[in-house]
């Protein structure tokens, strides 16, 4: 067994197994550190594949921004000292049926995929390890949200007839309808934890 | 073309003798020995060097005797001290977040160093994203200290988690803003790139290369003391009003897991600062960068950073030493500025972050993405000074590297247009 193989089952066990403790533990807080195991197992999953910049992008927006909010939140409304979390039995048999639906298109859709004849198989490093000082991610990805894709639009010569002479347009428009969702959310947010007065308590100042 | 890595070269050099696999997992052992080295070691000395300061400043003597006059065995005989402590875990404390908090935030702390260039080619991970992930490794400490607070089941850790969790989220914002002022400049998160396009003269280096650079050092500088929970920042400990904050509970290697981790992150954080603002492992004197070392360089093979050679691997290592000094006058900045200055109070924390510091890094990102189209249009040029043009001083190799890969995309596209033309119908 490879290294990076060896590694490879780390991080899968230590996100599978994190994400099965997250779900059987009690404790909220807990939890959140299982979600930071199960989270963090899956950005060590990128590192390996070497996408350097969505596996840094996990650590800080899920492990660090994210889960940081969630233990504000747990912490500022738990009422006891450790808060617990009692799931009636209703609700665990939904939730397994849910989850068992997921798991089920998951694993017939990865399936339904012949990974052997598909044309990037035979060009990846089968170690899934590619030297250091190779730009992994970074440059197609920025590009892409930019709105270039020189791998598409340059692809053969003559390629953009092909495509009628259209140009790929990358990632802009997606990119931009998510963060004008953030900013509405966020503006959401903002009006509903406003300080609520009453008009007579403003008109009094 | 040769590595631009230590870690090529010894996973290389170790595959040929014990097999690519055992290889790779030697290479990552040593790697990591080594930065524990590090982390372990620059802590003794940094604890030694802040009592020493605390004293001078104080006009007091601080530790004279453990390990002769300047009692430099101190730290050592405190660590001693506190492997024999007992490992005390309150009764109300959620036993098992109490006892994992000192090794998230270890952990964390450690991470950041994998990215760290100590010089040319020195360096245990050399990321395309290097800063990028220097800045997301270092924002998961906050997590451990959170639960340290949390978990001790004291109304002081508690209170100390909270005010951590709130200056931490906040102050991230400006210090990932202000490291990308010079990272734009640069135009790469790499690390070992951004200290390359800094050689020569230290007018070279960032932090003067233009005005808004040269402010983003010193907000970069303020907000990364904070990041770090140092004084006048240090609200998370604050003895004074917490009696110590979020470690209050913990006792023995415990408490100096959390120390450890804070005098490497001081490290990490001024690392941080020397590659992209002080011109990372170069002296900032040209005649000995470009002159002597470089012509040291030739000795005994080629003069290419990632070739193993006696000559590269003297110049690599006064390259570290100048590197390692670098930092540590940064830190040494950090101690000045805890025994000077009061500490604030959390809304005045607060206050410093999101009405000055926020708004000045702001004005900075957008100042230093427009000074050079400002310049061209003034001087014809992008920069002040006239100079070799900061990407020439990077070498190409990658662009090599990179070629097969790009073409091998290149032609799975191909392929599958060719399959969609064949398939005629399929939209």
């Amino acid at each position: 067994m490879s290294g990076a193989t060896f590694l490879f089952w780390v991080f899968a066990l230590g996100a599978g197994g994190s994400a099965i403790a997250v779900v059987l533990s009690q404790n909220v807080v807990r939890m959140a550190l299982w979600l930071i195991l199960s989270l963090g197992s899956a950005a060590g999953l990128f590192f390996l594949l070497g996408a350097d910049f969505v596996g840094a992008t996990q650590l800080l927006i899920y492990v660090g921004g994210t889960l940081v909010l969630l233990i504000f939140g747990v912490m500022l409304t738990a009422s006891g000292p450790f808060l617990s979390l009692k799931t009636n039995p209703g609700e665990v048999v939904l939730s397994g049926v849910i989850g068992c639906l997921l798991l089920g298109l998951i694993l017939s859709s990865t399936g339904a995929v012949a990974w052997d004849t598909l044309p990037s198989a035979k060009h990846q490093d089968p170690a899934g390890f590619t030297p250091a000082d190779e730009g992994s991610t970074l440059r197609p990805l920025g590009m892409s949200f930019l709105g270039l894709r020189p791998d598409k639009d340059l692809a053969g010569r003559g390629n953009a007839q092909v495509r009628g002479g259209r140009l790929s347009t990358g990632y802009l428009l997606p990119f931009e309808i998510v963060s004008v969702h953030l900013l509405v959310v966020l503006v959401g947010a903002a009006y509903l934890a406003r300080a609520k007065r009453r008009k007579d308590e403003v008109a009094g100042e | 073309m040769t590595g631009l890595l230590a870690a090529d070269t010894i996973a290389e050099f170790l595959a040929g003798y014990v097999g690519e696999a055992s290889g790779y997992g030697l290479t990552a052992l040593i790697h990591a020995v080594i930065i524990i080295q590090f982390f372990a070691v620059a802590p003794l000395f940094y604890i030694w060097l802040e009592r020493k300061v605390a004293g001078r400043i104080q006009d007091r003597l601080g530790p004279t005797r453990v390990g002769g006059k300047f009692g430099w065995l101190q730290t050592l005989a405190d660590g001693i001290k506190l492997i024999q402590k007992e490992d005390l875990c309150p009764g109300a404390a959620d036993g098992m977040l109490f006892r994992l908090s000192p090794y998230l935030v270890f952990v964390a702390s450690f991470g950041a160093f994998l990215v760290l260039p100590w010089s040319d080619g020195w360096v245990a991970q050399n990321l395309d994203v290097g800063v990028f992930f220097m800045l997301a490794v270092m924002s998961l400490e906050v997590i451990g200290v959170v639960f340290a607070g949390y978990s001790s089941g004291s109304k002081w850790s508690l209170f100390g988690g909270m005010r951590e969790a709130a200056q931490v989220v906040s102050y991230e914002i400006p210090m990932a803003m202000c490291a990308l002022v010079p990272v734009i400049v640069a135009g790469t998160l790499n690390m070992v790139d951004v200290s390359r396009m800094q050689s020569g003269w230290f007018t070279n280096w960032f932090l003067f290369h233009n005005p808004f650079c040269f402010v983003a050092f010193w907000v970069y500088f303020t907000v990364a003391t904070a990041s770090v929970k140092r004084a006048p920042f240090d609200l998370a400990e604050a003895e004074s009003e917490l009696v110590a904050g979020f470690h209050t509970e913990y006792s023995g290697i415990r408490w100096s897991y959390f120390f450890m981790a804070e005098y490497a992150s001081m490290f990490a954080v001024s690392g941080i600062a020397t590659a992209l603002f002080l011109g990372g492992w170069y002296t900032g004197i040209a005649p000995i960068d470009e002159g002597i070392l470089v012509s040291l360089r030739e000795v005994g093979g080629s003069p290419s950073p990632g070739v193993t050679s006696v000559g590269n691997y003297l110049a690599n290592l006064v390259g570290m030493v100048v590197f390692i000094t670098k930092g540590c006058l940064l830190v040494f900045l950090q101690i000045w500025v805890r025994w000077t200055l009061p500490r604030l109070r959390i809304d005045q924390v607060m206050q410093t972050c999101l009405k000055y510091l926020l708004p000045i890094s702001c004005v900075l990102f957008v100042g230093v993405s427009v000074w050079p189209l400002l310049l061209n249009s003034c001087l014809g040029r992008t920069t002040v000074l006239p100079g070799e043009a900061l990407g020439n001083k990077v070498p190409r190799a990658r662009v090599h590297a990179v070629a097969p890969r790009t073409s091998a995309v290149f032609e799975r596209d191909s392929n599958m247009i060719v399959a969609d033309r064949a398939g005629g119908g399929r939209p």
